[in-house]
């Protein structure tokens, strides 16, 4: 019995370990070969540097990509997260028919292949006699992060005790003043969280950005324009290391504040009686 | 500590004064077809405890959130102070609230949250800190004032948003079930301290609540509620002893429903003849509507005492008893007397040995005539 139990213990644990080897041994890789000062990422590995990242300020196409990201993470998040906060907000405070069916269109995105969304936006754009620039690279993006958004601010805005508004009427707050003592306070750590998941989303996409980018490229599409080149890959791989860090610190954040306002919005009279 | 709150105490029980504070005239809401409120009219004195008191869905909490400005009437009108309340939004009116959920904000703390409707106010020169003191010491908080909404216990946070309430020393203070989410026993003890503190600071309070109890123990006034309509605006002993129809009678408490016949109708008093309790005459309801020659006689189950032995009453029925329950101060018994169609309910204290009587044994229940009350269908 107590024999079955260790073994069932035991296979269930190397499925564990394993799972998560395939999970991140690719992405472990990356930093790895970034500090390898051979410049073809082979095993063994040859010896310790940061000559590829001492580089990386030097070379001013990946400083314009690096800006172009940036400007498009910032107007794409700030764009969907205030569609967002107006959608999360209709979804979690009103009940009227189709209110399911809404909130399914506005997810839909994260499910739609990635691929077809941008040859359609592409097409959609065209039409309009939109020339492609940055500017449609942001549009494309924020329908990409709309379902992130809802999803991050839903979670923030649920649970939301329509009596706390009440009550900060009822003492006197005018409808504004109840916005700003009490509703914003309570809600800006999802909104920022829905800004930072936004931001890194914006960071990371290559296929929309490809599709709808004139001739200006964003981090990812100048990484695919420098996998041509062999003797690039060293920076590269650098270059991928310091995203997914990048990546990584800002969803914690976002992830630690989503739950820090799901908790706070929590107002649940005798609970604790 | 600061100084208490100089509030002159009431010289007598009830303690308001016959001015109006709330007048509710003719209102009605209706969502659709369906009405909430259906014609409701109602004075609330000054510096009364008033309650409304019905089941869920009795329109209830619709008039107090009426009063307070979070829902308007479709037709009809409300007065806070001899001031029509219409066009005043929530924030505007001289009422304030305590929430069923409480609302206290989780962003705040103690002090911050009885401060906040005092922030506005812009007091001067250490106003602000003293009210929120003494509001504090009204609902016994003294010291959790650093303390954050979700370290309070349920009925920490019940105080606070009293205090929260009382500090912006509003004409009337409304409370929405506030003592539901409470265990029974501090529920009971919040009961006490609530009429307590509402005699102190002298506010009218108006209260809406389902359980009868509260409504009883709390209230100068109660009026009962069914169906968006009032049924009865009375005193609690009135409203216990003297229900107007078998809705109301059966909402608050036990109540043994007799048929009887009308004998005679005369000015204030009624004679009508039973089975069981003979020929009885009783006060007439003031609103009494005679309804061919039928009538209902009402009569509460501890007003029925069981007679012991050779013990004689001038008035008693003889019945069987053919069950018995038992609730450790108090026996329930039931018993069937010749000629009624339902048998009898019977509270007895336990004393005297009630919870004994073996199922099946003949006895005889004294009563009192007056206890017999004629009502409405």
């Amino acid at each position: 019995m107590r024999a079955r139990r260790l073994l069932s213990g035991g296979w269930l644990s190397v499925y564990a370990f394993l799972y998560i080897v395939f999970l991140y041994l690719p992405v472990i890789f990356l930093p790895i070969f970034s500090i390898n000062t051979a410049p073809t990422p082979k095993f063994p590995l040859t010896g310790f540097t940061l000559q590829w990242y001492a580089d990386l300020p030097h070379t001013p196409a990946l400083l314009d990509a690096a800006w172009n990201s940036l400007k498009v993470g910032v107007c794409a998040s700030v764009l969907a997260t205030v569609l967002g906060i107006l959608a999360a907000r209709s979804i979690t405070r009103y009940r009227y028919p189709g209110r399911r069916t809404i909130n399914g269109l506005i997810m839909a995105p994260l499910v739609l292949p990635e691929v077809i969304v941008a040859i359609s936006m592409l097409l959609v754009m065209l039409q309009l006699g939109l020339s492609l620039s940055l500017f449609t690279v942001v549009l494309g993006h924020v329908l990409v992060c709309i379902p992130y958004s809802m999803t991050v601010l839903t979670s923030g805005f649920e649970g939301f005790d329509r009596s706390l508004e009440e009550a900060s009427a009822d003492l006197g707050e005018t409808a504004f003043g109840t916005f700003r003592r009490v509703t914003l306070p309570m809600v800006a750590p999802a909104i920022i969280s829905s800004l930072l998941v936004c931001f890194t989303i914006s960071l990371d996409e290559f296929i929309i950005a490809f599709f709808l980018t004139g001739t200006e490229a964003t981090l990812p599409i100048y990484i695919w324009g420098q996998l041509r080149f062999a003797s690039k890959l060293p920076g590269v791989l650098a270059l991928g290391t310091l995203l997914l860090v990048a990546s990584f610190l800002l969803m914690t954040i976002a992830e630690i504040l989503r739950r820090r306002a799901a908790r706070g919005t929590q107002n649940e009279g005798g609970l604790y009686a | 500590m600061p100084e208490q709150p100089r509030t002159e105490r009431p010289q007598s029980d009830p303690a308001q004064s016959d001015r109006a504070m709330i007048e509710i005239r003719n209102v009605t809401r209706s969502y659709g077809a369906f009405k909430a409120l259906d014609d409701a009219s109602l004075t609330i004195r000054e510096g009364e405890f008033f309650s409304l008191l019905g089941p869920s869905g009795c329109g209830k909490t619709t008039l107090l959130r009426m009063i307070a400005g979070f829902d308007n009437p479709t037709s009809g009108s409300i007065a806070v102070g001899g001031q029509p309340m219409e066009g005043i939004p929530a924030n505007r009116r001289p009422t304030n609230m305590v929430f069923q959920s409480y609302a206290i904000f989780p962003h705040l703390n103690v002090e911050q949250n009885v401060a906040y409707g005092l922030k506005r106010l812009k007091l001067q020169g250490g106003e602000e800190k003293r009210r929120v003191e003494e509001a504090l010491a009204q609902v016994s908080l003294i010291g959790l004032g650093k303390r954050l909404a979700t370290e309070l216990s349920g009925g920490q946070r019940q105080r606070v948003a009293l205090a929260r309430a009382l500090v912006m020393r509003p004409k009337v203070l409304l409370l929405d079930e506030p003592l539901s989410a409470l265990d029974k026993k501090l529920r009971e003890q919040m009961q006490v301290e609530l009429r307590r503190l509402q005699q102190a600071v002298g506010i009218t309070f108006v209260l809406v609540t389902h359980d009868q109890y509260e409504a009883l123990a709390m209230s100068d006034r109660i009026a009962v509620m069914f169906g968006g309509r009032i049924a009865q605006v009375a005193s609690p002993k009135e409203i216990y002893q003297r229900p107007v129809n078998r809705q109301v009678a059966d909402f608050l408490g036990g109540m043994n429903f007799v048929k009887a016949e009308i004998v005679e109708e005369n000015g204030a008093s009624l004679t009508v003849d039973t089975l069981g309790f003979g020929r009885v005459k009783t006060d007439k309801p003031k609103a009494f509507v005679r309804n061919g020659g039928a009538a209902t006689l009402g009569i509460r189950p501890e007003r029925l005492r069981v007679l012991w032995d050779n013990a004689t009453a001038k008035f008693e029925v003889a019945g069987t008893v053919v069950e018995r329950h038992y609730f450790g101060e108090i026996t329930h018994l039931i018993v069937e007397i010749p000629g009624l169609e339902k048998p009898l309910s019977v509270t007895e204290t336990n004393d005297f040995g009630a919870d004994d009587i073996p199922v099946g044994t003949s006895i005889r229940l004294a009563y009192d005539p007056e206890a017999l009350v004629a009502m409405g269908d």
